[in-house]
């Protein structure tokens, strides 16, 4: 065998097999977009963005960005900060931090919708102790706060687990000598995260951020489940256009859409966290 | 000026006593070696110094001021790592200057002081590097110019030359002598190496299974071995030893031989250094088992009743395994250990 093939053979098959499932789909999605009655147009993009719920989907799933992704950075920070310092049942905390990744999105929804819903635990605990006197209807129209903070809640509880496993790796990754150079020239502990463990984890940084980023713009079930209608997102209205309006160019441009948002996020963390040559541990 | 007290300190590992009762005085500017087998406390005594490891108990005085308890910013110190620790994220620069930086400096005190230590380990022309573009001797070196430029009371180093080729660690040492006598610091270095120790130390501290065994000048640990260990320990071959019988006062049975000896009881071990033996008619009766010629000289393994003993011989000599010959020891460098204790006889 010639080992110069070797390589390429031996990832054909995973080639072949994104060719088939994702690029020619990719490629089907992108001709649906950019077509309208057979002829290219760019009218499927003007209905999308015309459309008056385009900037409040828009400005709803930034926002949850925004808030949700930072929230989770730095918890999953703290977090895998706690788990790596810890001597004993280090893998149990962990397997247990971990458990909401194995439930799906809209499981996550649903445990979440009923604890803020009319007959949830929520409003039990708050009867049994007496602060009110009837359910109060948290998921409502008038309460579009509540919807959004339940949403963020649903999200983090769902959602950091999977920066925290990346970053307890990256932490385990780092030479325990190059805290112990910069404890003995003066560092203290919080200078040494901010000078040695941010610094040194930027790899595992960059793969975390870009994954929950990228999960976030595609943020969907968790927010069908607690807001419904209230709380429109982008991926919620991909569905609706194509499967409400039946509407497949529409859903086609908004998907492209979607994807160039993720793509331009998934840049900007690529290069804010690059490592520059000969730098790296 | 800075004197370091080690005073009664031990170090007890979940029921493992890696350090017993240790005491240790290193006097202002002395260039105190710590050597030892792996595993025999060295590195631990000296995290302790450093502050990275807390004796059970014991107090560690540096200059006068007892630091037992203080973190390891507030002792006075540098420390060169064995795996130099040279920060990967960081220019050779900004590694050299980390230390100032942490207190805070102005900029251009940073920038002067870490242009000198560069020059001082001529690095001067890596300082824009990062550590992935430096090889182990140049990391080696930032290492070192980090230490110094603390302007550090004490420095310590952990093997810091353990991790470099032959050549190089040759070349370093000799530089890192050269620098440090210079820089005026009080040092404590560990190394398993007796040759570098014994080329750069003022004083050796050998260390065997948590105690200090002896603390005394090299050519003193070569010359007068204060135990058997220290004994076994120094030297390349390492010194011979013979069992001795009384025979009669202040006169000693060895291999047949009457030899004279210290005023002492029961039997005796009698040592002597592989190079203090010399080809002779008479002396110790020896068979010759194995001829190694090393170019400078000719070491040689031989039988002497029943036990092992090295000689170092002059490269000339034609001897071939079979032979019987006699060893002639150089009489002053005679060294006698008492085996109950293991301590040298006077």
């Amino acid at each position: 065998m010639n080992a110069r093939l070797l390589p390429y053979l031996l990832i054909l098959p995973v080639t072949l097999f994104l060719c088939v499932f994702f690029l020619y789909p990719f490629i089907l999605v992108a001709q649906q977009a950019f077509s309208n009655g057979g002829e290219a147009s760019l009218q499927n993009f003007r209905d999308v963005i015309g459309y008056w719920k385009f900037p409040i989907s828009l400005r709803n799933t930034f926002l949850l960005a925004i808030i949700v992704v930072p929230i989770q950075l730095a918890l999953s920070l703290l977090m895998a900060t706690m788990v790596s310092k810890m001597k004993k049942g280090r893998d149990l905390v962990l397997y247990v931090w971990t458990i909401p990744l194995g439930i799906s999105d809209l499981a996550a929804g649903i445990i979440w919708l009923a604890i803020f819903e009319q007959s949830g635990f929520l409003n039990s605990m708050l009867a049994g102790v007496g602060a009110v006197d009837a359910p109060v209807n948290f998921l409502s129209y008038q309460n579009t706060f509540i919807v959004f903070l339940a949403i963020m809640l649903a999200e983090i509880w769902r959602a950091t687990a999977i920066m925290l496993v990346i970053i307890v790796a990256g932490i385990g990754l780092i030479p325990k000598e190059y805290y112990e150079a910069a404890e003995v020239f003066g560092a203290s502990p919080w200078k040494r995260f901010v000078k040695i463990t941010l610094p040194l984890l930027r790899p595992s940084l960059q793969t975390a951020l870009i994954l929950r980023v990228v999960l976030a713009f595609e943020v969907f079930a968790v927010v069908a489940a607690l807001g419904g209608t209230l709380f429109p997102v982008l991926m919620g209205e991909i569905y609706s256009y194509q499967f409400d309006l039946q509407n497949g160019g529409n859903a086609a441009a908004l998907a492209l859409i979607v994807l160039g948002i993720s793509l331009a996020f998934t840049l900007i963390i690529l290069r804010a966290l690059r490592v520059p040559k000969g730098a790296t541990i | 000026m800075a004197e370091i007290q080690i005073k009664n300190v031990a170090k007890n590992f979940g029921g493992y006593q890696a350090l017993h009762d240790i005491d240790l005085t290193i006097s202002d500017q002395e260039f105190m070696v710590l050597l030892g087998a792996s595993g025999c406390g060295k590195t631990t005594l000296l995290r302790i110094v450093a502050g990275l490891e807390t004796a059970t108990t014991g107090e560690v005085w540096i200059n006068g001021r007892r630091v037992d308890h203080l973190p390891p910013k507030e002792r006075g110190i540098a420390m060169v790592f064995q795996n130099y620790a040279v920060f990967p994220h960081l220019t050779v620069f900004e590694n050299i200057g980390f230390g100032l930086r942490m207190q805070k400096m102005p900029n251009d005190e940073v920038k002067r002081r870490v242009e000198r230590c560069a020059s001082l380990m001529h690095i001067e022309q890596l300082l824009k590097r990062y550590s992935g573009e430096l090889s182990g001797g140049q990391r080696q070196r930032v290492a070192v110019a980090r230490a110094l430029a603390m302007e550090p009371d004490v420095i310590l180093m952990d093997e810091p030359l353990s991790n470099l080729d032959a050549l190089l660690r040759l070349e370093m040492r000799a530089e890192l002598k050269g620098v440090l006598a210079d820089s005026k610091t009080t040092a404590i270095y560990v190394t398993h190496d007796q040759v570098e120790a014994m080329s750069l130390a003022d004083r050796i501290s050998v260390m065997h299974q948590g105690r200090i065994v002896q603390a005394a000048s090299p050519i003193e640990v070569y010359r007068n071995p204060a135990a058997e260990f220290v004994a076994g320990f120094i030297g390349n071959p390492p010194m011979n030893f013979l069992r001795a019988e009384a025979a009669g006062a202040g006169k000693w049975s060895v291999a047949g031989q009457t030899v004279d000896g210290p005023a002492a009881s029961g039997p005796l071990q009698y040592a002597i250094r592989p190079e203090d033996l010399r080809l002779s008619d008479q002396g110790l009766p020896a068979r010759v088992k194995l001829v190694e010629p090393l170019g400078a000289h000719l070491q040689v393994t031989c039988d002497v009743d029943g036990t092992a003993i090295r000689a170092v011989l002059d490269s000339d000599l034609t001897l071939k395994p079979g032979d019987a010959i006699h060893l002639a020891p150089q009489p002053d460098r005679v060294r006698w250990f008492d085996p109950n204790t293991t301590k040298a006889v006077q």
